[in-house]
Order: C-alpha cells, then sequence, then structure tokens
C-alpha cells in the first residue's frame, strides 16, 4: 500500500533533487566533452557549465532559472495499491518540491489565455508494469530546448538516410537556441503521439561516451558523430561538441507509417527518480 | 558590465511595446537602457537573487525594434537574432550581448542587488532592475550590425 502522503513528499523530493543536482551521467558527459575541447572559447563555456553545476549543488540554486515543465513518468506494476488520490497527490509534491526549493512557476493553467503562472499541473505519463511498486520520475523539462522538438510522419519505405538527415537537420535548425551542447533524444514508431514520448523517455536514458549493446547503438552513434560535423559547439559559438549523445527508443508501428520524433534536451538535463 | 540592467522577456515586451503604440507611460525608461532576457526563479532565503541565466532571446526579435528606437541601448540574452533585429541594432548604434546559457546559479553570483520595478503581475516575466558587478558578456551583434554567428 503506498498513501498519497508518501507519494507527494517523494515527489517533492524529486523535483529537488533533479534541480539542483546536475545528473551524474551529464556531468561527466561534460567533463570528457571538456577534455577533448580544442575550440578555446568553447572550453570557456563548458567550464562555466560545470562550474555552474558545482555552484548549483553546494549553494542550493536551481542549475537552471528554467526549472521547467515538470513531466512525471509512473511505472506502475500492476500490484500497486495506492491509497488516496494520485494525481492530486502527483501536483501536490510539485508545488511544495517546487516552493521549498524557490524554483520558478513557469506553468500557466490556459495556452491561450496565458494569466499568471504556477508550478504545477505536470505532465503525467503512466506506464503498467509487472509487480507490486511504483517507480516515479521527475524530469523538469526546459522549454527553450523543448521548444525546437520535431515530428515526421516518414513513408514506411523511407530510407535511414532520409530519417538520419532529418534529425541532423533538427539539430541544425535548433542551431544555438536550446543550449547546446546537448542530449538528442529519438523515438521511432508507433504512433505520432507515441513516437516523441519515446523521444522524450529517451533523455531518461544514461548518457554514455561508450557505445551500448542496444538495436540502434550503431544509429546513434552515428548521429552523435554527423551532429557534431554541424560545429555548432557549446552556446552555438563553434566547437566539437555540440551533442554529448544521441539516444533512441523504438516500439513497433503502423505497416503504413514510420513516424520519427526528434526531443533536444538542453545540456542542463535533469531527471531523478525513486521506487516506492 | 557592472550597473544597471533591467529583466523582461516575452509578456514584459508584448507589454512594452503595447504602452509604445499606445503613447502610454513606460515602468523603465528605454533610454540608453540595457535589458536582459531572463525570468528568474524565487531568491532562496539569505541570497540576493536566485538562478537567473539568459533566456532564448529570438522570442524577443519582433519587438525588439520598437524598444530600440525608443533608446534601448543593450542587450543580454543567448541565441542568434533575425536580420532585421540586426539592421535595427546597427541602425539605433546598440549592442546585443550573450551570456553563459544555462548557468544561472552562476550568473546569480554577479548579481549584488535587486529591486522590483513593474509589472509584477507577471510574477517571474517581471521586469526586475538589476545591479550587478562584473557581470560575464560576450558581443553577440556589435553596433556596426556585425555577429558572432557569422563568424563561425
Amino acid at each position: 500500500m503506498v498513501s498519497a502522503d508518501k507519494i507527494r513528499d517523494t515527489v517533492a523530493g524529486l523535483c529537488i533533487r533533479a534541480n539542483l543536482f546536475l545528473r551524474k551521467d551529464v556531468l561527466a558527459a561534460l567533463k570528457s566533452a571538456h577534455a577533448k575541447e580544442k575550440n578555446k572559447r568553447a572550453r570557456v563555456i563548458l567550464d562555466a557549465i560545470i562550474g555552474n553545476a558545482r555552484i548549483a549543488g553546494r549553494e542550493k540554486l536551481a542549475i537552471c532559472q528554467d526549472t521547467g515543465m515538470p513531466i512525471v513518468f509512473l511505472e506502475a506494476g500492476q500490484g500497486v495499491k495506492i491509497a488516496g488520490d494520485l494525481k492530486s497527490a502527483i501536483n501536490k509534491g510539485i508545488e511544495s518540491g517546487y516552493r521549498k526549493g524557490y524554483f520558478r512557476d513557469s506553468v500557466i493553467k490556459d495556452p491561450l489565455s496565458r494569466g499568471r503562472p504556477a508550478y504545477q499541473p505536470a505532465v503525467i505519463h503512466a506506464d503498467i508494469a509487472r509487480g507490486n511498486k511504483l517507480k516515479i520520475t521527475v524530469l523538469p523539462k526546459g522549454f527553450g530546448c523543448e521548444n525546437k522538438s520535431a515530428l515526421k510522419m516518414f513513408r514506411p519505405t523511407a530510407g535511414l538516410e532520409e530519417i538520419k538527415e532529418f534529425i541532423v537537420q533538427s539539430v541544425e535548425s535548433a542551431g544555438p537556441d536550446a543550449c547546446p551542447p546537448y542530449i538528442v533524444g529519438v523515438g521511432i514508431g508507433g504512433t505520432a503521439d507515441y513516437a516523441a514520448l519515446l523521444a522524450k523517455k529517451a533523455l531518461l536514458r544514461k548518457v554514455t561516451t561508450s557505445p551500448r549493446h542496444h538495436v540502434t547503438s550503431k544509429l546513434e552513434q552515428e548521429l552523435l558523430k554527423e551532429i557534431n560535423r554541424l560545429n555548432i559547439g557549446p552556446m552555438g559559438l563553434g566547437g566539437k561538441c555540440t551533442c554529448l549523445a544521441v539516444n533512441i527508443e523504438t516500439y513497433p508501428t503502423h505497416i503504413s507509417g514510420l513516424p520519427v520524433a526528434v526531443n533536444i534536451s538542453c545540456h542542463a538535463l535533469r531527471s531523478a527518480s525513486a521506487t516506492l | 558590465m557592472s550597473g544597471t540592467i533591467y529583466t523582461a522577456r516575452d509578456q514584459a515586451h508584448k507589454r512594452l511595446t503595447e504602452a509604445l503604440k499606445q503613447g502610454k507611460r513606460l515602468p523603465i525608461n528605454l533610454k540608453d537602457a540595457v535589458i536582459y532576457y531572463c525570468g528568474p526563479t524565487r531568491t532562496p532565503r539569505g541570497k540576493i537573487i536566485g538562478s537567473c541565466g539568459p533566456t532564448t532571446s529570438s522570442r524577443m526579435d519582433t519587438f525588439t525594434p520598437a524598444l530600440l528606437k525608443a533608446g534601448l541601448k543593450g542587450m543580454i540574452g543567448k541565441g542568434s537574432r533575425s536580420d532585421e533585429v540586426s539592421r535595427a541594432i546597427k541602425k539605433y548604434g546598440a549592442v546585443y550581448f550573450l551570456t553563459y546559457a544555462g548557468c544561472g546559479a552562476l550568473l546569480s553570483k554577479y548579481v549584488k542587488k535587486v529591486t522590483p520595478v513593474g509589472y509584477g503581475d507577471l510574477g517571474p516575466e517581471a521586469i526586475l532592475k538589476l545591479e550587478v558587478k562584473d557581470f560575464p558578456l560576450i558581443v553577440g551583434i556589435d553596433s556596426q550590425g556585425g555577429s558572432i554567428y557569422a563568424q563561425k
């Protein structure tokens, strides 16, 4: 039995953790990029980014002032029993965490009439899993990079080169605006919305600089090389390091289609998980 | 740079240009002013300001020429600007600066004083007057309209 209060407190803690402490794998990738970067200005910027993460964690200041639109991923085991209102607990947790952390109220209720922002509601995605545990992940997604999301519904006979060109082009269009160096999430398959969700979920996977034993690993490495050839660099001022990693997630899709979605993350890729 | 800068982003820019169009009074004096495209987090206890890095400047492009015409001399943000903005920067002899993107915690260290000056109802998008010392800047577009992004 998982109580709503426990969920609320866990979500609050994850919000704070995600926004104050840069993910270890992302920090490691930034340090590795700094070591490899030859462009002087790029090195200075990467230094500032790494220094910023240190200050944020030490002084409890948000890594970035855009503490994002909170996205909450739930992996609910079929056997999980929840006492209380789950959605309300999540949003109360967001409110509590963002208040305690002195983060930013970046969420407006009505996308058309705008109005004064609040800290919540979060965008919530729920997945059904086996077992009786509840895994909660909070991903505060910055909107500078979210605004550069892309989706293309390819013909089912589209070739890999076309798809790669679309992905690389999406990053090229983003240019400096989504805060490079980037982590690029790609979703292939499913439906239009599912491909976009896959692209977002791909950002939850660890950023590694070594190839993984994954079906799409070769494609990820090739795309990483091609994107880095764009020479956008940190803050778009040039350099080897435009992208730290490309993560691809795939899913079965319809015989008539091939949805491909790109979700770019800035260098401040933030997420934190807990299992109840 | 050291001195006074004003935070203003999307909604504040919309209001400022509307006010200029309607001949209404502005909450800040634009003459020779420097605007910082920034919506900071809340201010933690014991701090002068929260995390306060730059937001994407291109979203303010459509509003910028009017502000430059009204006397705005400097802008601080991140990312490139439109050709129209470059031309207006040259025409009015202004400068566009970049600062460290995604480094809000680091940048907060350069802010010495914060005073709310207008549009408080916009929450994080309100106009704040910031006194800064040694705030790190990179020239993005100089007063001749030359862009750093064209140099790559």
